[in-house]
């Protein structure tokens, strides 16, 4: 019997499988042997597992090693996924679990942070908005500038590259919920079950991470080779 | 609602995650103040971006060692 499954690119290309109907299609077909379907698999999920596996282990190699056992787990495992999460979900603690058995095996590893980043700070310099003895306290000093539109290809590669440096060098686990949440369109919901987080924290994370990424092209924008727009 | 406040509620807005008298503030302020209205929309061009972001794929050897082990095992 020959069903069609419509199965949703978000953005980044990463293979939306919230629907129950599509996840036991899917793992129907997997169990079946359809290379084709395991293939869609590993090209949509793998780019995002590594990175999540990166967050718990010391080195690309690992991360690696990691997304690659996992899929083999994937592979000798699908009977026993049934459908009480998404598929991916299930992929994902398998994952998990993998990544924090290295982890636990290498001694070179980074304690993963609990509440190391400081989730309370302002994530606009305090110094951009008028303090208590101006006229306005409280309100922008002077307007963000605006934004010129990427008019040529260069400057819409340098656009990508500033947002790729800003995100690489944020604190872990702000790089992983942006990268799941704004990358690879994962659902809040999925991204707290995967990451092991609370909704709140996830938001905290992602508005620290999003506004970070966005103050550095706010730079970028503002160099005068850019031709930057006016301050107000 | 000052500025300062606004930046810092523009991810819970955009998430829904806003309590009603919170959101009304927030929309109130937003259609008052330019420079608000910039870095929201600023924010979302962010989110945008990082969207369109091409992806890089598991390597090619990686790749089809797994093919492989799936064939194998559905052998």
């Amino acid at each position: 019997m020959a069903v069609e499954v419509v199965v949703e690119a978000a953005p980044g290309g990463a293979i939306q499988t919230d629907a129950p109907l599509i996840d036991a299609e899917l793992a129907g077909r997997l169990r079946g042997g359809d290379e084709k379907a395991f293939a869609e698999l590993l090209d949509g999920w793998s780019q995002a597992m590594l990175r999540v596996a990166r967050g718990y282990v010391s080195s690309d190699q690992t991360a690696e090693d990691v997304v690659q056992e996992t899929w083999l787990a994937v592979i000798r495992g699908i009977d026993r996924f049934e459908g009480r999460s998404s598929l991916r979900t299930w992929v994902y603690r398998i994952l998990v679990n993998i990544a924090k058995a290295h982890r636990a095996r290498d001694s070179r590893t980074v304690p993963w942070p609990a509440l190391a980043e400081d989730d309370t700070a302002p994530t606009v310099d305090r110094g951009r908005f008028q303090s208590a003895d101006e006229p306005y306290p409280g309100h922008w000093r002077r307007f963000p500038m605006v934004w010129p539109s990427p008019e040529t290809d260069v400057v819409a590669h340098e656009v990508r590259d500033t947002i790729e440096a800003a995100v690489a060098e944020l604190p872990q686990r702000q790089r992983l919920v942006l990268t799941l949440r704004d990358m690879h369109g994962y659902s809040a919901v999925e991204v707290c079950e995967i990451l092991e987080v609370s909704p709140q924290n996830q938001r905290v994370l992602l508005h620290r991470a999003r506004a970070a990424v966005r103050a550095r092209l706010e730079e970028y924008f503002g160099r005068p080779s850019t031709g930057g727009g006016e301050a107000r | 609602m000052n500025c300062d406040e606004f930046v810092e509620l523009v991810t819970a807005y955009l998430e829904g995650a806003l309590d009603e008298a919170t959101q009304q503030r927030f929309a109130a302020h937003l259609s008052e103040c330019d420079g608000c209205e910039r870095y929201l929309d600023q924010i979302r061009q962010t989110v945008q971006t990082l969207a369109t972001l091409p992806p890089h794929s598991l390597g090619g050897q990686a790749r089809d060692r797994l093919l492989e082990a799936f064939r194998e095992f559905h052998r």
